[in-house]
């Protein structure tokens, strides 16, 4: 195996551009017809001369990792449901196809154009309405940054369920139509748990009013959990209701460096059991992982020695006292048995904030370093690096090629990541389906959470029982007949 | 040059991520449930005595702190870097936020009489009151030399080279031992506490005192009339173009 820094060496910092239509060539544009002036006009006339935007559109076209890229001659930012009632009403009515789109961070290619789609944007829809201070809950609209969002609910003393790396660019639309996941579903849950209501737009126009406060309603068929998920694909999120877990008081932050999978496992078991209900995070990173943050972004380790293996937990509770005596009887335990070598614990909140980016940027530092292949999958615990293990093998002629492991270690959610020094399709071979068909033979998910988008659409079956996919279709035909909201995406395109 | 004795002062802070409220009495900020830690100073003065040591400088550091019982926290964090032994001189709970300057000084110098260190390092200022003023305060007691705001320490027989951050850039002196010395911010990168450590530091030992039992008045001698948040700042104005940039500083009379 090629030794890291070598790695880094032989692949310069690049950014690939990959036109979504050329990544997939066998992909044709769909039946849909094409912007003419009168649509942008009347669009103008629906959203103001401000909400229309037709030049400079390279930041919407493309995504954030620089691997997709459309064509949209058109983005459309309405400020309102009924704008963008409207505007969809009018797509429908000329089928032009649309891409609704938040803070553009997805992974997956879901929220860029292919072709010429019209981008809707819900930038201009970043109103909280309204904070209940003693229900815990919040109604805000679908173009609200996160992290703003958590800023305001964090005022009251809530904080949001969820969290993750893009918190300073992604919308909470945006979270909602991918169901993102993050750091925190160890401890709050997924985040369909904490959506008490919704309203959405649908393709033709029509206004899906799902607003609810309550913490139970069992009154007829979930709808809006159709829309989470759903990737833009059968309609448009507008305004969401959530519930709010306090704001924690007491955080603290360990990183132990582990010999092996393995022992991240044992010391991950004897963490949840000494720790119980304040665990917060449980995150594991390989040591390729650590190096790469260490050189390309500076951030240091603070363990002395390099690990083959590195576990993170965190947690937050009510009361400081309390939790620092299941921390230190965790701490005791975790030495005691060997399954950590060495051990940090942070100090103060500076150095607890550094220990957690050194996860979260994880993909900034990839990123640099080359072309990504992503995946993101789901996978029993006791196999989660195994595959690792095996692509690394695969790809051990490949010059350049790298490969690491990290990710959601309570969720049972494996970032695999290998990284060239540019795109290319033979390492591409190398790696797909065998990622796939090694997750489905595993019975995991092929995307945990980022979801399908264009990148995986064409592999949901590697996941997905024939029967499920063919309702999906059915599901996508009632919502959206012309087909025109996010076409090639989620559904397969190509058996 | 080996074998000096050194005692280190910290100081338990709120933690300088935390955002500050000011009290509803306006005496005061909220302390009450907000997270403390280790004055980040501080961190820097333990961090130079524990590379002393391992540069066998130093053969024994002994950590100090002042304030309530949840000080020995801090203490262990030192302890938990590498200090060898500690001394928590407690005070009542509630008292802590009048402990000033001129008290810990005259504790310290109670405590130098009692350990006779060859060398005291303190942290700069503590990043609540910001008085920057123990250091020289002990400094004057005791008559020792002081080398403050040190960014760069080096030993050699029976004196010390101190870079200091000035106003004007640099400077460099040489103080004799015994002395006092105030660290900044640059002097080091303070390590974590690591796990196996911390569990080590539960083991040594932290003594106990009280200012009555050393002798010292802690009476404040400055009275806190008024804490209030500064101005809320005015957001500012974004112009398309460079003429009305122009026609704006005009208006606002910068023109």
């Amino acid at each position: 195996m090629i030794p890291v820094r070598q790695c880094l060496k032989l692949a310069p910092l690049c950014c690939q551009i990959r036109h979504g239509s050329r990544m997939f060539p066998q992909l044709k544009r769909g039946s849909f017809n094409r912007i003419t002036d009168e649509d942008v006009n009347l669009f103008a006339g629906i959203v103001g001369q401000n909400g229309i935007k037709t030049e400079e559109l390279d930041h919407y076209n493309t995504d954030w990792l620089n691997t997709v890229s459309g064509f949209t001659e058109l983005v459309v930012s309405p400020k309102s449901v009924e704008e963008v009632a409207a505007v969809l009403r009018h797509c429908n009515g000329r089928r032009l196809a649309v891409v609704p789109q938040g803070g553009n961070t997805g992974l997956v290619g879901g929220s860029n154009p292919v072709f010429d789609e019209i981008v809707l944007s819900l930038e201009r829809l970043n109103n909280i309405s309204h904070i209940d201070p003693y229900a815990g809950i919040v109604e805000c609209e679908a173009g609200v940054i996160l992290q703003n969002l958590s800023d305001k609910v964090g005022e009251h003393g809530y904080t949001v369920p969820l969290d993750l790396g893009a918190r300073g660019s992604c919308f909470i639309g945006g979270n909602l139509a991918t169901h993102a996941g993050g750091l925190r579903v160890v401890r709050y849950g997924q985040l369909r748990g904490s959506v008490l209501g919704m309203r959405v737009v649908l393709p033709d126009g029509q206004i899906l009013d799902g607003r609810s406060n309550m913490r139970k309603d069992n009154t007829g068929y979930d709808i809006k959990q159709l829309f989470i998920g759903s990737e833009g694909t059968l309609g448009v999120i507008t305004d969401v209701s959530l519930l709010l877990p306090q704001t924690p008081v007491s955080v603290n932050m360990a990183l132990f460096g582990c010999d092996s999978f393995d022992d991240v496992i044992k010391c991950y078991r004897l963490s949840r059991q000494c720790l119980g209900e304040i665990v917060s995070a449980c995150e594991f990173m390989d040591s390729l992982c650590m190096t790469s943050v260490n050189d390309i972004l500076g951030l240091a380790s603070p363990l002395e020695d390099s690990h083959p293996f590195y576990y993170l937990v965190e947690t937050s509770g009510m009361n400081m006292d309390h939790d620092m005596e299941k921390l230190e009887t965790c701490i005791e335990k975790v030495f005691e048995s060997g399954c950590a070598t060495d051990g940090v614990m942070a100090t103060s909140k500076d150095q607890a904030r550094h220990m957690m980016s050194l996860r979260e940027n994880i993909a900034p530092a990839l990123k640099a370093v080359g072309f990504n292949y992503k995946y993101d999958v789901s996978l029993p615990i006791q196999h989660m690096y195994s595959l690792v293990e095996k692509i690394r093998n695969k790809m051990r002629k490949t010059e350049g090629a790298f490969s690491v492991g990290y990710g959601h270690l309570g969720d049972n959610n494996l970032h695999l990541n290998i990284i060239t020094p540019q795109y290319c399709t033979q390492a591409l071979s190398l790696i797909e389906p065998f990622v796939y068909e090694e997750v489905s033979r595993l019975k995991g998910s092929i995307s945990a959470e980022h979801g399908m988008g264009l990148k995986k659409a064409n592999y949901l079956r590697y996941s997905k029982d024939p029967s499920m996919i063919a309702m999906m279709r059915s599901l996508k035909d009632v919502f959206d007949p012309n087909g025109i909201m996010n076409p090639y995406k989620l559904l397969p395109w190509n058996d | 040059m080996s074998g000096l004795r050194v005692l280190v002062g910290c100081k338990r802070v709120i933690d300088y991520a935390v955002k500050i409220r000011v009290r509803p009495d306006s005496l005061g900020v909220v302390t009450d449930g907000v997270k403390h830690s280790m004055n980040p100073f501080d961190e820097n003065a333990i961090e130079e005595a524990v590379r002393m040591k391992q540069k066998k400088v130093v053969k024994e550091i002994v950590v100090a702190s002042c304030g309530p019982s949840q000080s020995q926290e801090t203490i262990r964090t030192a302890l938990a870097m590498g200090a060898d032994r500690g001394i928590h001189v407690e005070v009542p709970a509630g008292t802590d936020a009048n402990l000033q300057p001129l008290a810990v000084a005259k504790i310290f110098s109670k405590l130098v009489e009692k350990e006779k260190p060859d060398l005291v390092i303190l942290g700069k200022q503590a990043i609540d009151d910001d008085a920057n003023q123990t250091t020289q305060l002990l400094a004057g007691m005791l008559d020792w030399p002081q080398g403050t705001m040190a960014s760069v320490v080096s030993a050699s027989d029976g004196s010390l080279t101190i870079t200091r951050e000035i106003d004007g850039g640099l400077e460099d002196i040489s103080v004799s031992l015994p002395a006092v010395i105030s660290a900044d911010l640059r002097l080091n990168e303070p390590r974590y506490a690591t796990l196996p450590n911390i569990m080590k530091a539960k083991k040594k030992k932290i003594e106990k005192m009280t200012p009555d039992k050393l002798g010292v008045d802690i009476t404040p001698r400055l009275k806190i009339l008024n804490v209030v948040d500064p101005p809320v700042r005015q957001a500012g104005d974004k112009v398309p173009d460079v003429t009305t940039l122009v026609e704006k500083l005009k208006e606002k009379g910068h023109l």
